[in-house]
C-alpha cells in the first residue's frame, strides 16, 4: 500500500494566488521522492502541506492509510529538516534533539537512548553540551536530521537541506541523508532545486512547475523519456538542444535548420510544428557527419570539454559535450552526427513530448 | 577603522571628559553635601570636598527620618516594591499582546495595534485626574496596586516586544509545532528564553522609569508609610517654616540613586545586547 498518497492537491494563497494546481502522487513505503523545480515552482508548497504547515485548499493527504488534513504538524507523525536548519538557539544540542520526545511525554531514560543512538549514527555524540552558535554549518546540519530521526517518524521531509552548504559538504552530507535513509527505509520527501541532487538521491522525482507536476518517474526515466519540453531542459547539464523544426519525408525525417536527419521510426502526429531536443553527450564528432557546427568557444573541465558551437550558415547554437579534452580553434567547422534514437520531439505550442 | 591622528584622539577625548564632568559634577556635589553638617552647608562658598559627617547622616536619616517622616528605609522599601510591580507587570502584559499580535490571527489585529500604539500618547500625566478617580473607586489609594497598577499598561514595551518576535525566524516556529508544542510551549520554551536579552533591557528601562515616578505617588499616596523615597526628597524640602536641611535632603537624594544604578551595572551586558543584538 502507498505510504503517503496526494489526491489532487491544490494551493489558493487568501491573496488569490494559486500555488498548486492539482498534484497526485503515490509515494511508496520506503521510498525516496524528491521534488525539483525552478524556485516559485510550488515544491516548498507541496512540502508544506504535507507537513500541515499549510492548509490543504482543496485534495487530500493520506499519511499512512489516514487522512491528516486537518491534523496538527506533530499528530501527523513526520519530520522535518529546513533548510535553515531552524535548530533552538538557546538549547544544547542534546535537548534540541530531545525536546519532540520530551513534548510527547516520552520516558527521560528512552528519550537519552534515543538521542544517544542517533548522535552516533550521526557523529556528533561529541557535541551534544554545544549551542547551534558554536557549531558549523556541516554540524548543524547534522543535528537538524538528529532531531528528525529521534522521533522515528514515519515520513522524512526535507526542505532544501543543503542550500547553505559549501558544495563539498553537499557533497558529503548528500550521500549521507541517502545512506541514512536507504539503512532506516524511511519515506522520504526531499525538496530541492538543484537537479544533481535531485537525480543522485532520488528513487523517483517529481518534476514542478508553476505548480503543475510536470513528470514523476525514476532518474532514468526522466532523462531518457522527458514528458515535456520543460523536463528535457531542466533535466541534464548542460541543457538539452532545442531546435525549431518539423517532420519531412512523410515524417521519415526531421528537419534540423536544412538538413534532414533521419528518424528511427514514423511518428504519427497532426502537429507540424515541432521542437527538435538532443542532448548535448549524445552528439558524436565523426568527420563523416552530416552535420556541419562552426565552433564559438570551448570550456576544457579535463575530464570533459563542452563546446558551443552554432550550426553552419544559420544562428541555432548547438552545445556539444565530450568527454575527452579537445582544442579547436574559434571559427573552425567540426562535423558531427546524432544517432537517430537519441531525438526528442517536442509539440511547440504544448510542450508535450511526440513520442 | 583604525586612524592614527593625534588631534582628533585628543579632541575626542577632550569632549568625552567634558561630558563626563557635566554629568558627574552634580552627582559629586550631592555626595560632598551628604558629608557635611547643616551649619557649614549655609556658609559660602559651598564645600567641594567631602566631609566628615557621611555617617552621622547616614545613620540619622536611616534611623529616625527626615521631619518627623517615617524612616528612610520605608521608603527606600516601597520605592522598590512599586518600581518592581510596575517594571514585571509591564514585562508580562506587553510580552502576552505582542505574542498575540505577532503570532495570531484574528479579526481587527491592526485595528488592536494601533490602539496600543495611540496610549503612548496618554501618559499618566495627561489622564491624571480620571485615573485617579480610578483608583480611588477601587479603593486602591495608599497601597501598593494604586501606585502600580495604573502605570503598567506599556505601549513602549509591546512594540519592542512586537519588533522583537518579528525577528525570530519562522521556521522556529514551524519546528516547535513538529515538534507537538503547543501556543503556550512555544511561548514558555522558546519564545521567552530568546527574547531573554530584550526583556533584561525592558527591565532595566522599566525599573528606573518605576523608580522615578514622583507626580503619581504623589497624588495618591496620604499615608506616610506609603511614601516613596523620590516624592519624599521633594516633601523635606517644603518642611514647614525651618531651614531645609541640605545635608539629610542630599542624604537621602543620594541613596536614592543608589538601587537604579546597581540594577544598570548589574544588567548592563544583557542591556546593550537586547538593543543592539540581531542574530537570534
Amino acid at each position: 500500500m502507498s505510504h503517503v498518497i496526494l489526491k489532487a492537491i491544490e494551493k489558493t494563497y487568501p491573496n488569490g494566488y494559486k500555488a498548486i494546481h492539482g498534484v497526485d502522487l503515490e509515494v511508496e513505503d520506503g521510498e525516496f521522492i524528491v521534488l525539483v523545480g525552478p524556485s516559485g515552482c510550488g515544491k516548498s508548497t507541496l512540502l508544506r502541506m504535507v507537513a500541515g504547515l499549510e492548509t490543504i485548499t482543496d485534495g487530500e493527504v493520506h499519511i499512512a492509510g489516514r487522512k491528516v488534513n486537518e491534523l496538527e504538524p506533530s499528530q501527523r507523525d513526520i519530520a522535518m529538516v529546513f533548510q535553515n536548519y531552524a535548530l533552538y538557539p538557546h538549547m544544547t544540542v542534546y535537548k534540541n534533539m530531545a525536546y519532540g520526545l520530551k513534548n510527547l511525554g516520552t520516558p527521560k531514560d528512552e528519550i537519552e537512548q534515543r538521542v544517544n543512538d542517533a548522535a552516533r549514527l550521526l557523529e556528533i555524540d561529541g557535541l551534544l553540551d554545544r549551542r547551534p552558535k558554536q557549531l558549523s554549518g556541516g554540524q548543524r546540519q547534522r543535528v537538524a536530521m538528529g532531531r528528525a530521526i529521534v522521533r522515528k517518524p514515519t515520513v522524512f521531509l526535507f526542505d532544501e537541506p543543503l542550500s547553505n552548504l559549501d558544495a563539498k559538504l553537499r557533497v558529503q552530507m548528500r550521500l549521507m541523508i541517502k545512506t541514512l535513509q536507504t539503512d532506516l527505509e524511511t519515506t522520504t520527501l526531499y525538496v530541492t532545486h538543484d537537479q544533481v541532487e535531485a537525480m543522485t538521491m532520488a528513487d523517483r522525482l517529481v518534476v514542478m512547475n508553476d505548480g503543475i507536476a510536470e513528470q514523476i518517474g525514476t532518474p532514468t526515466e526522466l532523462y531518457d523519456k522527458p514528458a515535456t519540453l520543460f523536463v528535457a531542459g531542466f533535466i541534464g547539464s548542460p541543457a538539452m538542444n532545442f531546435v525549431d523544426s518539423q517532420f519531412a519525408e512523410e515524417g521519415k525525417s526531421v528537419l534540423l535548420n536544412n538538413l534532414n536527419l533521419p528518424v528511427i521510426q514514423k511518428i504519427e502526429t497532426d502537429v507540424t510544428e515541432i521542437v527538435l531536443g538532443f542532448r548535448p553527450e549524445h552528439i558524436e564528432l565523426n568527420d563523416q557527419g552530416p552535420i556541419e557546427l562552426v565552433v564559438d568557444i570551448i570550456e576544457n573541465l579535463g575530464v570533459e570539454s563542452i563546446i558551443h558551437a552554432h550550426l553552419k550558415d544559420s544562428s541555432i547554437s548547438i552545445v556539444v559535450r565530450q568527454t575527452e579534452s579537445l582544442i579547436v580553434p574559434k571559427g573552425e567547422i567540426i562535423r558531427a552526427h546524432i544517432p537517430a534514437q537519441k531525438l526528442h520531439f517536442f509539440d511547440k505550442n504544448t510542450g508535450k513530448s511526440l513520442e | 577603522m583604525i586612524e592614527n591622528r593625534p588631534i582628533d584622539t585628543f579632541v575626542s577625548h577632550a569632549v568625552l571628559l567634558a561630558g563626563i564632568a557635566i554629568v558627574m559634577f552634580p552627582v559629586w556635589i550631592t555626595l560632598v553635601a551628604a558629608s557635611h553638617d547643616a551649619a557649614r552647608l549655609l556658609q559660602i562658598p559651598l564645600p567641594l570636598g567631602l566631609g566628615d559627617q557621611f555617617f552621622d547622616n547616614l545613620k540619622h536619616v536611616i534611623g529616625e527620618g527626615v521631619n518627623n517622616s517615617v524612616s528612610l528605609g520605608i521608603m527606600l522599601f516601597n520605592s522598590l516594591v512599586m518600581a518592581l510591580m510596575i517594571a514585571f507587570g509591564k514585562i508580562a502584559i506587553s510580552l502576552l499582546s505582542a505574542y498575540a499580535l505577532v503570532y495570531f490571527d484574528f479579526r481587527f489585529r491592526m485595528m488592536f495595534f494601533w490602539m496600543i500604539f495611540i496610549t503612548l500618547m496618554l501618559p499618566v500625566e495627561v489622564r491624571i485626574l480620571p485615573t485617579y478617580e480610578v483608583v480611588a473607586q477601587l479603593n486602591m489609594l495608599d497601597s501598593y496596586w494604586g501606585l502600580s497598577i495604573p502605570l503598567i499598561a506599556s505601549a513602549t514595551a509591546t512594540f519592542m516586544f512586537r519588533q522583537t518576535f518579528l525577528s525570530v525566524p519562522d521556521e522556529l516556529l514551524e519546528a516547535a509545532r513538529i515538534d507537538g508544542a503547543g501556543p503556550m510551549r512555544f511561548f514558555f520554551d522558546i519564545l521567552l528564553p530568546i527574547s531573554r536579552t530584550s526583556i533584561a533591557a525592558m527591565f532595566v528601562i522599566l525599573f528606573i522609569y518605576g523608580w522615578n515616578q514622583y507626580l503619581w505617588p504623589l497624588l495618591i499616596t496620604t499615608d506616610k508609610n506609603m511614601y516613596t523615597i523620590v516624592m519624599a526628597i521633594k516633601q523635606m524640602m517644603e518642611a514647614l517654616e525651618e531651614t531645609p536641611q541640605w545635608h539629610y535632603i542630599m542624604m537621602t537624594a543620594f541613596l536614592a540613586m543608589i538601587p537604579p544604578v546597581i540594577v544598570v551595572i548589574t544588567m548592563q551586558k544583557l542591556f546593550v545586547k537586547g538593543l543592539t543584538e540581531t542574530e537570534k
